[in-house]
């Protein structure tokens, strides 16, 4: 088990670096200085900018320099916001992201193995139809669309939820359910298939020819290999669920993270873009890392494979 | 005890004259009565049974016929500006209404059809070549050469997907082809490991074996053995990638990184009427969120279709 963490904890590591490293390259690249001539005409001032960014330095040298900020965990300057850093705009945004994240991960779990089991019980049946027919859809409806589509009965034409802002746990219903709808309709799909696996099995016959409650059978013993594929996934679902919010807190204007994201993409604001990618990279990448232990802690086959290879 | 008796002792007693044959002769009864089925047109005949796959199948070739044919339809011009039939509802004359500048839907449908079912195909396709490649050289070489490459995949796949190609884009500029560059330079990844898979299991299969007994070259075996062995799932592969990228287009769109003016795909055409819907002008959104909803759809099922039709452990 432990060389096991090793080895992802070292392929994490390198996965960190190769994603601050091309960062790196990609701002270094970019064509012209970032203190354009629009601004300071003056070349005194320019020249001071630019030393006072390092930006005179060789490259290898802002590397270093580069390497070295991001590892105290500090993201640069805002170029276009005067006075702001990146650190200031995660600091303001990311609390709210993240809530917005979790509660639509704890949503999408919740809801995505309910209806998963209740497809997989009612196999061939109208449950399990109708819990497809939802899934399918889920995939299919991007949740930009899927938002418009929620803001524009729910909260225009019927006036249920109100929209815009984050201000009270009714503002958060909209977003969370344009967000969660497609990692639900995976996390359904995924747990329908590996239950109606799991349900074969012959310790399943075995605890029912025990007597056990069909209740105790699919929680204890069904459910919990059935989860395993559900563990899995969750990497590659925080990371759809992260992108998912740029846009879902775009559409109704929640003052997180993804919306000043968006903003520094559209006014071109090198710095904060690439901070932001960085630290969501680096957020993902320790996430991915944590569910991968998980998996190792949780599977009951990866300790036989380990004694068979000992 | 009669039924004791030995059936060879019985035969024996029993003169062969007293015996006719019924039904077919002798020689119609050894002949093959159904035609054989190739791996191909067994998938087929199974597929052709599944209602949804059959149908997103016929919406997605009806789809390309549009894409390519549509616009000819159409007396309007994808571009032209005709302000004052700006946000005209849908009609006899603008079949699918206009927009905000006045231009038809029906025809920047058709036009947007083309753009995102290019960066689709295109990305799926490069994908695949890269992944075949790749995940091919892996899995048969196996030993060290697979562990590098692997621990490479493996790196690359923690890279957040689009993340890196927001990064891409900031610095390549968006257009047509640095979207395609985009998103296959970590997307390949997964074709890579789907294709390793297959190739690492069916290595080991006796038919592969037979072949190198007989002396048969390796490039001959990846051609002749193991590519067509790992089509079925490559192609699954493949009708996932295709929405996925559509889905990742239109997500950049949103988010200003999208193809410029003057080409439009749906993602393009449904984040301009974003605005246009809370005002009333509905079809400006619906159209385009429509098809990029049921281009999905349609090729999930039929991916869906695909895997159960093309895994021949699951023929009945």
């Amino acid at each position: 088990m432990l060389k096991y963490i090793v080895k992802k904890l070292f392929i994490m590591v390198i996965t960190l670096w190769i994603i601050i490293t091309l960062t790196f390259v990609l701002m270094v690249s970019v064509p012209g200085s970032p203190f354009n001539s629009e601004t300071n005409s003056n070349e005194i001032v320019q020249e001071n900018l630019e030393k006072h960014y390092n930006l005179d330095k060789p490259y290898h040298i802002q590397y270093l320099l580069y390497l070295k900020s991001i590892i105290t965990l500090d993201f640069g300057p805002s170029i276009k916001q005067p006075n702001q850093t990146v650190n200031d705009l995660l600091g303001r945004g990311f609390p709210i992201s993240f809530e917005l994240g979790i509660v639509t991960i704890i949503v999408a779990v919740i809801s995505g193995i309910i209806l998963g089991i209740l497809a997989a019980l009612r196999h061939n049946g109208i449950i399990d139809y109708l819990a497809m027919g939802i899934a399918v859809l889920g995939i299919s409806i991007p949740n930009f669309i899927l938002a418009t589509l929620l803001i524009q009965k729910l909260a225009v034409d019927w006036e249920i939820f109100p929209v815009a802002t984050w201000s009270s746990p009714l503002h958060m219903v909209l977003p969370v359910l344009a967000l969660a709808t497609g990692p639900m309709a995976i996390i359904a799909r995924l747990t329908r298939s590996t239950m109606l696996e799991v349900l074969t099995q012959d310790y399943i016959k075995m605890a029912r020819a025990k007597g056990l409650t069909p209740w105790k059978i699919i929680v204890k013993h069904a459910l919990r290999n059935a989860l395993m594929p559900v563990i899995t996934i969750m990497g590659t679902l925080l990371a759809g669920i992260l992108t998912g919010s740029f846009v879902i807190e775009q559409i109704f204007a929640i003052p997180g993270m993804g919306k000043y994201f968006v903003e520094s993409i559209n006014h071109r604001d090198y710095p904060v873009i690439m901070g932001t990618t960085v630290f969501y990279s680096a957020f993902l990448i320790i996430m991915l890392f944590l569910v991968d232990i998980a998996y190792g802690l949780l599977d009951p086959r990866m300790k036989v494979n380990k004694k068979e290879g000992e | 005890m009669k039924s004791n008796q030995n059936p060879q002792q019985l035969q024996n007693k029993v003169p062969d004259e007293w015996f006719t044959w019924r039904g077919k002769n002798r020689h119609e009864q050894e002949l093959v009565s159904r035609p054989s089925l190739s791996y191909w047109k067994d998938a087929w005949r199974r597929l052709r049974k599944n209602f949804l796959a059959m149908s997103g199948l016929i919406f997605l070739i009806l789809l390309v016929l549009m894409a390519i044919f549509g616009p000819i339809f159409s007396p309007y011009d994808v571009n032209t500006t005709d302000y004052p039939n700006q946000y005209q509802p849908p009609s006899s004359e603008h079949w699918f209404g206009t927009d905000s500048h006045g231009r038809d839907v029906f025809t920047r449908t058709w036009y947007g059809a083309r753009i995102s079912l290019f960066v689709g195909f295109m990305a799926a396709l490069i994908d695949v070549t890269i992944g075949i490649i790749w995940g091919g050289f892996s899995g048969y070489k196996g030993g060290r050469t697979d562990n590098i490459m692997m621990r490479i995949i493996e790196i690359l796949y923690g890279l957040p997907y689009l993340l890196v190609v927001i990064l891409l884009l900031v610095v390549l500029g968006p257009s047509l082809s640095t979207i395609i560059i985009a998103l296959t330079v970590t997307g390949w990844v997964g074709m890579a490991r789907i294709v390793r898979g297959q190739v690492m299991q069916i290595k080991n299969y006796e038919y592969v074996l037979a072949s190198k007994s007989f002396g048969t070259k390796t490039p001959r075996i990846i051609r002749r053995n193991l590519l067509p062995n790992t089509m079925g799932p490559i192609i699954v592969q493949m009708t996932l990638t295709v929405p996925s990228a559509i889905f990742a287009e239109a997500f950049l769109s949103f988010i200003g990184l999208g193809i410029q003016a003057p080409y439009a795909s749906w993602g393009v055409m449904a984040n301009d009427s974003l605005g246009a819907i809370l005002s009333g002008n509905w079809w400006t959104l619906f159209f385009p969120a429509f098809f990029i909803s049921f281009t999905m759809f349609a090729f999930n099922v039929l991916g869906d279709g695909l895997q159960d039709a093309l895994d021949p452990k699951l023929r009945k």
